[in-house]
């Protein structure tokens, strides 16, 4: 009887077996660094507004405190967007024929809000409160990333629930103490820059981290109805 | 009948396999049914009905997709109830292949061979079926990988504390050994088959499925090694998977449910509702495809002692369930025994009872045991019992579970019951296709049986 296969059939039948699972391992690679990548999570991207207000600008060189525009921020659990009236605290002063200003006062004169584009916006189905953040020592970079040398405001965080577990399982890695929540150029203590916190030098993050979620009383929390409500 | 009677009375009733037989007529007779015999009118009339309760099924699931479980009687606080009994029910089913094939094997029960194969298929499809209905319970079916624990960005895995979770692992390990096990154990007859095939197409697939079988020493060295390490790897599954299936209910707090019998009296149960499967494939098969030198009288014997051991043992169940919810003083369990004896769905308990417990006994008497039609309507009435059995753990102990203010009624719609017949059909379209193109009796096992034959005589002589 002839063979049914020819000879071939045995290397290709090695072969497609060691295909199977490289190509799988390969799949699986690339899949999550796809999810991971810039281009899917839109982090680092730019976006047009309808006036290019420039964080690097307004808080980088100016130092305007950020609660000047975010108003609500340590009172709710939005940080608040700042009305024209706020643009126009200073801009009716200042650049006040600058034509990039031009939405600005048209918004003031016919009395319609500027449309700002979102950067971070979570879904429906997340309870997210700025006021318990910033009072438990989250401070603003430690989200919204170096926002003093941003031009265009881009997003820093994936937003995705791994990311916000990052913090909510180990939150000493990330405090920081109340006073130095809304400073932009913030550093994480470290030998080079200690930070110093109730007159005692920390050089160690977790060391600080732990010492000030004793103090101001934060928890691990991660159940699912803690922001799933 | 009378053709069964006289099988009784001859002096070979108590071999596994008739004398006779040479390797050579083994081979030719089980291959024969795959490769010469064809497709005959009654396969296809079989088939017809299978593939149409199949069509069934799929109807009834895509409606269900459609629309949603409320298509279904299920509501709170029966949110459980056909679903999740046809699961059960069927990875009960394939408890027996399992144990047939590995359990049986390791303890070198002879009389397993020549019914390891098509018990073994029927435990793949009884799982196959199983493994459906958790999904389609489910209310959003599409999802249902977030049961596996697979690295994502919600930083997210399954409740590991339940035992939902664990069913997942059991179930589908079940099917991967299951599996594997069958797969391994036919290489050598897809080659025989690819060796006898004369058409190019079955040459082409046996040859493609038997790996490049040639049976050379080392082929047959690896063959045992496998087949060993997974018998060894499959026989605690014969244990664990219907444990780990008694837990869902086991640990939780519904009267009925909570009780420390409950992993062994679903083993015994499972492996009682397998054998009587076993037992409704085997005794046609057997008939239609002349196979009564193969599977002889002995086996429906040995099946049939099985069934009464595991059955006495499922008895014992319900008695304790019952003296325990009396003996334990709580009203709770007190009332739910009460309930399901005299409650809105009685007529299903004493069914139960009777269908598992009273005409079961009948298999004490050897004349039962070897009486193959007999034997066959015994495993059709444990078969509805096991059903009943799970119904009556699921639906009657949540209808009425503690506070009055939240009891409610059971009724299954069309839909239930589409989907219950439909798994029937999905099962028995896989096994007509089964018993079509694949030996359903394993060509190298029963070699091996008729050469220790062989040899156990001519010491005799």
């Amino acid at each position: 009887m002839p063979q049914v296969f020819h000879r071939s059939a045995n290397l290709i039948a090695r072969v497609s077996i060691i295909a199977v699972v490289v190509l799988i391992g390969v799949l699986t690679y690339a899949l999550y660094q796809i999810e991971e990548s810039a281009w899917y999570t839109n982090i680092g991207e730019a976006r047009p507004q309808p006036v290019p207000f420039s964080h690097r600008h307004h808080v980088g060189e100016l130092g305007i405190d950020c609660r000047y525009c975010h108003t609500s921020v340590e009172k709710s659990a939005f940080a608040g967007l700042p009305p024209t009236e706020t643009c126009m605290s200073c801009h009716s002063q200042i650049w006040t024929n600058a034509a990039m200003l031009e939405p600005v006062r048209a918004s003031y004169r016919d009395n319609v809000s500027i449309s700002w584009v979102r950067v971070n916006a979570l879904p429906q189905f997340v309870y997210f409160d700025h006021s318990i953040h910033v009072r438990m020592g989250v401070g603003c970079t430690t989200c919204h990333g170096p926002i003093a040398s941003m031009p265009l405001t881009y997003r820093y965080g994936t937003l995705y629930m791994s990311w916000c577990l990052n913090c909510h399982r180990q939150p000493s890695k990330f405090l920081r103490p109340r006073s130095e929540v809304f400073d932009p150029y913030y550093q994480p203590p470290s030998a080079v820059h200690p930070v110093t916190y109730r007159e005692v030098k920390y050089t160690d993050q977790l060391a600080l981290g732990r010492q000030l979620m004793k103090d101001y009383k934060v928890y691990s929390l991660t159940d699912c109805d803690t922001c799933h409500r | 009948m009378d053709s069964e009677g006289t099988e009784t009375t001859t002096q070979t009733q108590d071999k596994l396999i008739q004398p006779g037989h040479t390797m050579a007529t083994v081979t030719d007779k089980i291959s024969s049914i795959v490769l010469t015999r064809g497709t005959t009118m009654g396969w296809v009339g079989g088939f017809a009905v299978a593939f149409a309760l199949f069509v069934l099924l799929n109807v009834a699931m895509g409606y269900l997709f459609f629309v949603g479980v409320g298509i279904w009687g299920i509501n709170i606080p029966v949110a459980w109830a056909f679903a999740i009994t046809n699961f059960v029910w069927w990875i009960g089913i394939g408890h027996a292949g399992t144990l047939i094939s590995a359990f049986l094997l390791i303890m070198h029960q002879k009389w397993r061979t020549s019914i390891n194969r098509f018990a073994e298929a029927m435990t793949i499809f009884a799982v196959a079926c199983a493994g459906m209905f958790p999904l389609l319970h489910m209310g959003r079916p599409w999802l249902f990988y977030y049961l596996l624990p697979y690295p994502n960005v919600m930083w997210l895995w399954p409740q590991f504390r339940s035992p939902l979770v664990w069913d997942v692992f059991a179930v589908s390990t079940y099917l991967t050994v299951s599996l594997l096990f069958w797969y391994i154990g036919l290489l050598p007859d897809l080659a025989t088959l690819r060796d006898r095939a004369k058409k190019k197409v079955s040459q082409v697939l046996y040859g493609f499925f038997s790996l490049g079988w040639r049976g050379s020493a080392s082929h047959w060295t690896r063959y045992e090694t496998a087949s060993i390490l997974l018998a060894g790897l499959a026989t605690p599954l014969v244990v664990s998977v219907h444990t780990v299936v008694s837990f869902d209910f086991a640990i939780a707090l519904v009267p009925g449910w909570h009780s420390t019998i409950f992993p062994p009296y679903f083993v015994a149960g499972a492996i009682y509702s397998g054998f009587a499967m076993v037992l409704t494939l085997a005794i046609p098969l057997r008939k239609w495809y002349r196979l009564e030198d193969m599977v002889t009288v002995k086996h429906l014997d040995i099946m049939g002692k099985v069934m009464l051991a595991t059955g006495v043992i499922v008895a014992y169940g319900y008695i304790m369930e019952t003296f325990m919810a009396f003996y334990s003083g709580n009203g709770f369990d007190r009332y739910m025994i009460m309930n399901r004896m005299v409650g809105p769905y009685t007529y299903v308990y004493w069914t139960l009872i009777t269908c598992n417990i009273v005409i079961p006994q009948a298999l004490w008497w050897k004349k039962v045991r070897r009486n193959p039609l007999f034997l066959f309507l015994v495993s059709i009435v444990i078969n509805i019992g096991m059903w009943l059995e799970r119904f009556v753990i699921i639906v009657v102990s949540l209808h009425r579970e503690y506070n009055p203010s939240y009891w409610g009624m059971f009724y299954p719609t069309r839909w239930d019951w589409a989907v219950l017949f439909g798994s029937m059909g999905l099962f028995l379209t896989l096994f007509y296709l089964f018993i079509r193109f694949l030996p359903m009796i394993s060509i190298v096992e029963m070699r091996a049986l008729v050469h220790k034959t062989e040899k156990k005589e001519e010491a005799a002589a």
